[in-house]
């Protein structure tokens, strides 16, 4: 036997552990300044107040950035008004799609360094927003591009005009994502806006502001004051503002709706909801499983669509929760740049407390809880992905909306008995149905009041499918050909 | 001394490709040497229709609409080249205005033409449009590249594949336009362009049987014959105009598609 | 290893919970997480165990018209010693040959550790009568192969006669003895995932030691969705009876790449125990160069030339 052959020694038994190195997105590709002002009228107006913006995950003060006041809301109205009646709205609808095409391009092209900032500033996985919120946001100002020549397609016999200034209020869960859902439709239709993105995550909206300097978007058309709530109740108040346009939660909702009250302002809003997830015994279980996963864990749950009451036939509930625990142990909660993470951290010291309390409550009121062992950070707000099992209708976990990595787990029987505990809840925003027998999935979709039903699936959002929810989740859509409703006047 | 420029070749745009005539023949159109198309060549470019079209049609409507938008790109990175060869800077300025504006249609049809049917029982009833398959298209004299682009545009978002004839006597806006096409990440195969005699290619196009759907703009009298043609495999006849932008253009080349599925526990 | 019930008549849901639920698959979202799987960033020490392993795993192969005892005593060599500038790569798990090519595998590797696996009964089509596929498999164990890969008859399965396509199963498992034996479901050609399901819990049921996903001759063959699909059926029997099954894919898998991400989805699905040659195979034959490349990559920092390789 020549040298060649004569084998290398024992081949080592193999190490079976097999641990995944850091694989971290790099931040070179985002320059964040360490002061922002407003962007009021194309131009960068000096905050008087600021206050830090940080990351979540680890605290790391990122920026300073204004804290608007009334009279900086007052400026951006002005603004909007002044772009709205002297231009904007007289421009063809061609030209205006131009402009929405050309924000869709930039965003595409400079895709990667805003899911950096989007990840840092808010904590979300960089798998998340490299894949879903960066391509959706483009998507959105793609596909309203197209619209802001075809209103009166879309609205046949209606003579659709815009409403004028539009003044829009986003959540800190889906920043940029939320912006572009706000900001294409309107824009489409030929309105100007002043938008306020959410307190914690105000970042990708500042960054947004040299897209529209790329864009040579004209001043005034879109104008973005940052602040904590005052400076959104300051937006909503504003005599000059035409539409109110709010995501966020139910409690700040119903405050806006009895403040315009009266007033004229045209509003949309979309609030909160406690979805529910129907899994039947004949569903693609394996399948499921993963859409369960998808439903509660995605964007750590911090989502208002979020399918947090699992119903499972009771018939499947076995070989369900155990696969559902025994998946959840290969979620990988960590830092939202590695990307190889899984479940990001939570957005604020605020929220974070919030989920601990409701999570506190869930035990306290007799629901068994199960987290899948996880060594989280020192630094930063985290939470493990949480599961409760025998949980009563009634449980706080149950009925209120959490809005973290939290799943309350009921049973039910037949599929009557599925629809009455899914719609017995104020809210109405989405439901999802798992069984692989159509028909089954058509009578669930008919009787659940939800706004939008996922059948086999969970989380599709997409720019040309309506979203927004029934009862107390909010009224309006966004997306498709109703999502320029909100921001068109008809003369019949 | 002026440097001697180098002279374009007009060749045909079949399958992603310039190939000349597989007849070697040219013609002469607007002082240069076109190439004149075969019924061969018309064979292999409808062949290189039906290869490309599923890929096309399979696309998302969102994938559609961003790849006509880059023909726009294109197309406006070419101005003053397509401006010669046309009646001038507004014709080009229209003419990507008009691709834009088919563009952004792609993702949005269904919801303009089709949508849920309340038929009476339970029964869930939808209507949806899909493209026919491949569209021969006769392009009009006038105007040269504007004409083109508002015969084309249309049966593209709809997720048809095309052969179109170019004019006869202004090929060359059309050749161009291949070339744009050939730089816009449109798959080889989608469009086809073919310079040449229109009385010898029509009716090869119009009696194939491969060929689904024909816009007969630029047969001038020669349509009722073409239309007799196109009988053999109940072909969709259009009676395209050269210069009009509306969805009811696309809708022309979409078959609709009604489905029933019961609902019940 | 605790033996798995005949299966009834009509390949009907047992009511006894001795094997998994057969249910469906929802190719979407099957299709979906394979992808998201595949998206894991795997770097440097984590990268290294993965190609290490890669090669630890393969099956190494030819399955040609025009093998000779030459070229599979060459490649039995490279199994045995994938670089010979680098002693410390481990050596592949097997060589696998037609029946023929048994013998010069054997006498090449004697000594080694590196198996023999055979493929038997009528490799690839299978489309002859049992007796003469089952006579295949115990002349390839005569001729001192270690492990038999045979394949499943499609056309059987296809026409829904389960039935035959089981008591074959159980006719070659009994053949092989004490042989090791792979069964392959030729997935490419069984239309659904729903199938793949059915087929790869049918296999495991009928004795299969490991299930395979192809023969490599046609495409579409180891397609990560594939993969996935089978993984979970191997990880629903593990979980009703505590069997442990192995797996092997084979078919399409050229580049280090793909092998790393067909790793991946075992350890995020079946965990840290399948990690092994005793579980897990991967048939391939350019596949083992490019892994060598990336390896010298990872040591050197440049990117590597096929020139410096060699090909067996």
């Amino acid at each position: 036997m020549s040298e060649l052959d004569r084998p290398p020694g024992a081949t080592p038994a193999a190490p079976r552990d097999w641990t995944y190195a850091p694989a971290p997105e790099s931040r070179d590709v985002v320059r964040i300044a360490e002061r922002y002002g407003h962007f009021v009228g194309g131009q960068w107006l000096e905050a008087a107040e600021t206050y830090e913006t940080i990351s979540p995950s680890s605290e790391e003060p990122l920026a300073l950035v204004g804290q608007g006041t009334e009279q900086d809301v007052d400026a951006a109205v002005g603004a909007a008004r002044s772009a709205f009646a002297n231009g904007w709205s007289a421009l063809p609808g061609s030209e205006r799609a131009k402009y929405l095409f050309r924000i869709a391009r930039i965003l595409q092209e400079r895709s990667r360094e805003l899911a950096v900032l989007e990840s840092l500033n808010g904590g979300k996985p960089i798998k998340e927003s490299r894949d879903v919120d960066l391509p959706l946001a483009a998507a959105h100002f793609f596909y309203y591009a197209g619209w802001a020549d075809k209103l009166e397609y879309a609205f046949a016999n209606r003579r659709p005009r815009p409403v004028g200034v539009a003044g829009q209020i986003i959540p800190w869960n889906f920043p940029l994502l939320m912006l572009a859902w706000k900001i294409a439709p309107a824009l489409a239709a030929g309105n100007t806006v002043v938008l306020k993105p959410s307190h914690t995550t105000p970042l990708t909206a500042l960054l947004f502001c040299d897209v529209l300097r790329q864009a040579e978007l004209p001043p005034g058309v879109v104008n973005i004051v940052t602040g904590y709530g005052s400076t959104g109740a300051a937006l909503v108040k504003h005599k000059d503002v035409d539409k109110i346009a709010f995501t966020g939660s139910t409690e700040v909702g119903k405050w806006i709706q009895s403040e315009v009250a009266g007033s004229g302002k045209r509003l949309t809003l979309e609030l909160g909801g406690k979805a529910a997830n129907i899994v039947f015994d004949d569903c693609a279980l394996d399948q499921a499983v993963e859409g369960i996963v998808n439903g509660i864990y995605f964007n750590q749950g911090e989502v208002c669509c979020a399918g947090s009451r699992l119903f499972v036939q009771e018939s499947i509930y076995e070989p369900l929760i155990a696969k559902l625990k025994r998946r959840l142990a290969t979620l990988r909660v960590g830092d939202p740049l590695d990307k190889n993470t899984d479940v990001g951290a939570i957005n604020s010291r605020e929220q974070l407390e919030k989920i601990a309390s409701l999570v506190q409550s869930g035990v306290d009121e007799g629901a068994e809880i199960y987290q899948p062992p996880c060594r989280l950070p020192e630094k930063g707000f985290w939470f493990a992905p949480t599961v409760f099992t025998n949980v009563a209708q009634s449980y706080r976990i149950a009925q209120e909306e959490i809005f973290g990595p939290v799943l309350s787990v009921l049973t039910f029987r037949t599929p009557e008995e599925a629809v009455e505990k899914a719609n017995n809840t104020p809210y109405g925003l989405s439901a999802g149905v798992w069984t692989e027998k159509g028909s089954r999935i058509l009578w669930m979709a008919q009787r659940l009041r939800a706004g939008v039903v996922w059948a086999n699936t969970f989380n599709r959002f997409d720019p040309t499918s309506p979203f927004g929810g029934y009862k107390e989740s909010g009224f309006g859509r966004e997306g498709g050909r109703h999502g320029l409703e909100g921001y068109l006047r008809f003369d019949e | 001394m002026s440097r001697l420029p180098v002279k374009k070749t007009y060749k045909l745009y079949i399958g992603g490709a310039f190939p000349r005539s597989e007849s070697g023949r040219t013609y002469e159109a607007e002082g240069q040497n076109v190439a004149r198309a075969s019924r061969k060549d018309a064979r292999d470019a409808v062949r290189a229709a039906r290869a490309a079209q599923p890929g096309w049609a399979a696309a998302t409507a969102y994938n559609r609409g961003q790849v006509l938008y880059r023909l726009a790109e294109m197309v406006e990175a070419r101005v003053p080249e397509f401006a010669e060869l046309c009646s001038g800077h507004g014709e080009v300025e229209q003419a990507i205005d008009r691709i834009v504006w088919y563009a952004g249609w792609a993702d949005k049809l269904p919801q303009v033409l089709g949508g849920a049917n309340p038929v009476a029982g339970p029964y869930f009833n939808f209507t949806i449009p899909e493209p026919t398959g491949v569209v021969a298209v006769l392009a009009p004299d006038e105007p040269p590249l504007l004409g083109l682009v508002t015969r084309l545009l249309p049966p593209l978002v709809g997720g048809n594949a095309v052969v179109a004839v170019a004019s006869e006597s202004r090929p060359l806006a059309a050749v161009e336009l291949a070339e744009a096409v050939a730089t816009s990440d449109l798959p080889g195969g989608v469009v086809n362009l073919l310079t040449g005699f229109r009385k010898e290619l029509a009716p090869i196009l119009a009696s194939h049987m491969d060929v689904n759907a024909l816009d007969v703009c630029g047969a001038d009298g020669d349509t009722p014959e073409l239309e007799r043609l196109a009988a053999e495999n109940v072909k969709r006849v259009v009676h395209g105009r050269a210069d009009v932008q509306s969805p009811w253009e696309i809708a022309s080349f979409l078959e609709l598609k009604t489905v029933w599925h019961p609902i019940g526990q | 290893m605790a033996q798995a019930p005949a299966l009834p008549t009509g390949f009907e849901l047992p009511l006894e919970p001795r094997l998994p639920r057969i249910g469906a698959v929802d190719a979407v979202a099957l299709e979906e997480r394979a992808a998201s799987l595949a998206k894991r960033s795997i770097k440097k020490d984590a990268k290294v165990f993965a190609l290490e392993l890669a090669i630890r795993t393969t099956d190494l192969t030819t399955l040609e018209g025009a093998d000779t005892p030459g070229k599979v005593a060459a490649l039995s060599s490279k199994a045995i010693r994938p670089d010979p500038s680098d002693p410390g790569i481990p050596s592949c798990a097997a060589i696998c040959v037609y029946p023929n090519l048994v013998p010069a595998a054997r006498e090449r590797l004697r000594g080694t550790g590196v198996k023999v696996a055979a493929v038997a009964t009528a490799f690839p089509s299978g489309q002859y009568p049992t007796a003469i596929k089952v006579a295949d498999v115990r002349s390839a164990v005569e001729l001192g192969a270690d492990e038999i890969d045979m394949v499943i008859d499609r056309g059987a399965f296809l026409s829904g006669r389960y039935a035959k396509v089981y008591d074959e199963i159980v006719q070659v498992k009994e053949a092989c003895g004490d042989v090791h034996l792979k069964v392959i479901l030729e997935t490419g050609e069984l239309g659904t995932y729903d199938n793949v399901r059915r087929a790869t819990l049918l296999a495991i049921a009928g004795g299969a030691d490991f299930v395979k996903t192809s023969t490599g001759k046609i495409n579409p063959a180891a397609t990560l969705p594939v993969a996935l699909c089978m993984l979970e059926a191997v990880r629903d029997v593990h979980e009703e009876t505590g069997r442990r099954i192995g797996f092997k894919v084979a078919g399409g898998i050229r580049q280090a790449k793909q092998a790393v991400q067909h790793l991946v989805l075992v350890h995020e699905t079946l965990g840290p125990d399948w990690l092994t040659p005793d579980l897990y195979r991967l048939g391939a034959s350019s596949l083992l160069n490019d892994i060598l490349m990336q390896l010298r990559k990872g040591k050197t920092g440049v990117y590597q030339s096929p020139d410096y390789f060699t090909l067996d």
